[in-house]
């Protein structure tokens, strides 16, 4: 056992990479929501890039190491403090034993990504130790962290602190965004009108904001009248319960669209007008609430070149920092 | 009709029509279960549902439009999927109808129900015309249900009953979905049953409650060595109406992890069953008869 939890925070629970191939029996692949800053810090204390972090949601938590290690906070801009003395962000520092790490309030984005050199080793589950606490699954018990727990950390190789990421690579956490998506999927059940408003509306984005989706408010959308198919619920909005892609946005009741992120329900009977595009997901990931969002419509070519620009800036981070 | 839309770069979705039925939906599985047997490079997860299905695939590893284009070919082949055979389970299920624990769930959220006078069975017995909350058990018991999509949350199966359209059960959802359904109630929505395979939200009417875990995170029950889910999507059920000290008795077999599943292997085939439902589900129950 190697870190204590004092405090765990509001919502702080063990990802990695996440764990792709079950989603076809309900189980969401997870992992760290913003995978470009969750790599960084594993990067920072030369651990593996499967290696598992602590995503820390609003709040830091406050965490006593019983061994020295090497430690870096990316991510959202959520300061950590050691032993009370301030100390940097998308940099690796040292801890002693019997540190204690803690934060200072949040400045911007909305998730942090604590990394520990060596990696939190709770049990793998189906090949990943993320946590899905919808199915009780992963990380510590399933759930969040709780006052008390005792997190186990594998060994290290003894990466040196002081490795910090070029200005250039870290994310910034702007208070408006635009989140480019592809039209699609039922996006031919609403009107002209609806679909204008939907790409056009100043977006806000609402306190219901976890790891399953990202429920924003701003506008009212016009579906199509139609005779309701049997099976799919009299509202205009329901279909016929459908798979739902990550990343995709569903209107119920043609008001306030939700973006399912790494932990999606994989279902469900509600209309879905359009997908963030992979390279875009961090970016939600990174959303605050009452934060503003524009959703951008760019075709596959277009999404397909971010993915490329995307893993381009991956490549560069893993140059400059590993 | 065949649609088909991309779901961001990394998802292709297809849809075989909008109404729910059973050919599209089987047909779905029949060319998710083809896909699968060609291990393509790059794709991640394969899911059938209702009527569509969703390939979620690394854009890295196979290119979008060539992924498609494969899509298309194995729907060409399957045709309209009555020439197919899913191999797949049949498995009982016991149910405790109108169970003490659902019920007290059900009377702490009444304004988000139609009837807060009646019972969740016995508003749905009401509006599919049965005189009797018994009379609508014995017609949900009486035929096989096929899980036409697993998921929503882990392990929990969407139920599609394998009887004609006019024999279907229909119940609208609560007004308002309830904040807490009991782990293993046997729900009903729409068209679709559910076995809610964790305890969370939920909006389908409760009609029962199950003894048996269809979900172990633990993996500790003997059902679940292989694997933390029960459900895959093609299996087929049989509810076993069974009272409460049978329900007591199975449930002590659970917490001693003893309790097994009855179930076989069976070959589904669409073509067969629909040139006889009834007679093809009799069949159905003497293969798990003699399993």
């Amino acid at each position: 056992m190697a870190v204590s939890v004092l405090n765990p925070g509001l919502s702080t629970t063990v990802q990695d990479a996440g764990r792709p191939g079950y989603y076809n029996v309900g189980i969401p692949p997870s992992g760290s929501l913003d995978q470009y800053s969750s790599l960084a810090a594993n990067l920072l204390v030369g651990n593996g890039e499967d290696a598992a972090v602590l995503e820390c949601t609003y709040m830091g938590p406050e965490l006593r190491f019983e061994r020295p290690a090497t430690v870096a906070v990316t991510g959202a801009d959520l300061p950590p403090r050691l032993g009370g003395e301030p100390r940097p962000t998308w940099e690796s520092f040292g801890v002693e034993a019997g540190d204690v790490l803690s934060f200072d309030f949040l400045r911007s984005g909305a998730r942090a990504y604590l990394a520990v050199s060596g990696g939190f080793d709770v049990p793998v589950m189906l090949g990943s130790r993320s946590t899905y606490a919808l199915g009780a699954l992963g990380g510590v018990e399933g759930r969040a962290l709780a006052a008390g727990d005792e997190l186990p950390v594998g060994d290290a190789d003894g990466a040196a602190p002081g490795r910090s990421v070029p200005e250039a690579l870290r994310s910034t956490h702007p208070k408006h965004r635009e989140i480019r998506v592809m039209m699609g999927l039922y996006d031919h059940r609403l009107t002209g009108e609806g679909r204008r408003a939907f790409l056009d509306a100043e977006w806000r984005l609402t306190t219901l904001a976890d790891r399953t989706g990202f429920r924003y408010r701003g506008a009212a959308l016009e579906f199509r009248e139609r005779v309701a198919p049997f099976g799919a619920g009299s509202d205009p909005s329901n279909i016929v319960d459908a798979p739902y892609p990550i990343g995709s946005i569903q209107i119920p009741g043609g008001v306030e669209p939700i973006v399912l992120h790494r932990d999606a329900v994989s279902g469900g009977g509600y209309v879905m007008v359009a997908t963030v595009i992979s390279a875009d997901m961090d970016d939600v990931a990174q959303s605050a609430p009452n934060s503003t969002t524009r959703f951008v419509e760019v075709d596959l070519d277009g999404a397909l070149g971010a993915r490329r620009r995307r893993a381009a800036r991956l490549d560069a981070l893993r140059e400059a920092v590993g | 009709m065949v649609r088909r839309s991309f779901g961001g770069d990394d998802h292709i979705f297809v849809e075989f029509d909008e109404e729910m039925n059973l050919a599209a939906t089987f047909r779905a599985m029949a060319v998710t279960a083809t896909l699968a047997e060609r291990r393509i490079d790059g794709v991640i997860d394969i899911c059938p549902a209702n009527v569509s299905y969703q390939v979620r695939f690394d854009p890295d590893l196979v290119a979008p439009q060539e992924l498609e284009a494969e899509l298309e070919s194995i729907e060409d082949g399957v045709g309209d999927g009555t020439g197919f055979d899913l191999r797949t389970t049949i498995v009982e299920v016991p149910i405790l109808y109108d169970d003490p624990w659902t019920r007290e769930t059900a009377s702490r959220f009444r304004s988000n129900r139609q009837d807060p006078e009646a019972t969740d069975l016995e508003y749905a017995a009401r509006i599919n015309g049965f005189d009797a909350a018994g009379d609508f058990a014995a017609a949900h018991a009486g035929s096989p249900w096929i899980a036409s999509m697993v998921g929503f949350v882990a392990g929990l199966p969407f139920l599609f009953q394998m009887v004609p359209r006019e024999r279907q059960l229909e119940v609208p959802k609560y007004l308002s979905p309830r904040t807490d359904t009991p782990r293993q109630t046997i729900g009903h929505g729409g068209c679709f049953g559910s076995i809610y395979s964790v305890r969370g939200a939920g909006g389908y009417q409760m009609l029962g409650i199950t003894p048996a875990p269809i979900y172990d995170p633990t993996q500790t029950h003997p059902d679940f060595a292989d694997s933390l889910v029960f459900f895959k999507p093609g299996f087929i059920v049989k509810y076993l109406p069974i009272d409460r000290e049978a329900y007591d008795e199975l449930t002590a077999q659970v917490e001693a992890r003893r309790f097994r599943f009855r179930q076989a292997p069976v070959t589904f085939s669409l073509g067969r069953f629909l040139a006889d439902p009834d007679g093809y589900n009799r069949g159905l129950m003497e293969v798990l008869d003699g399993g």
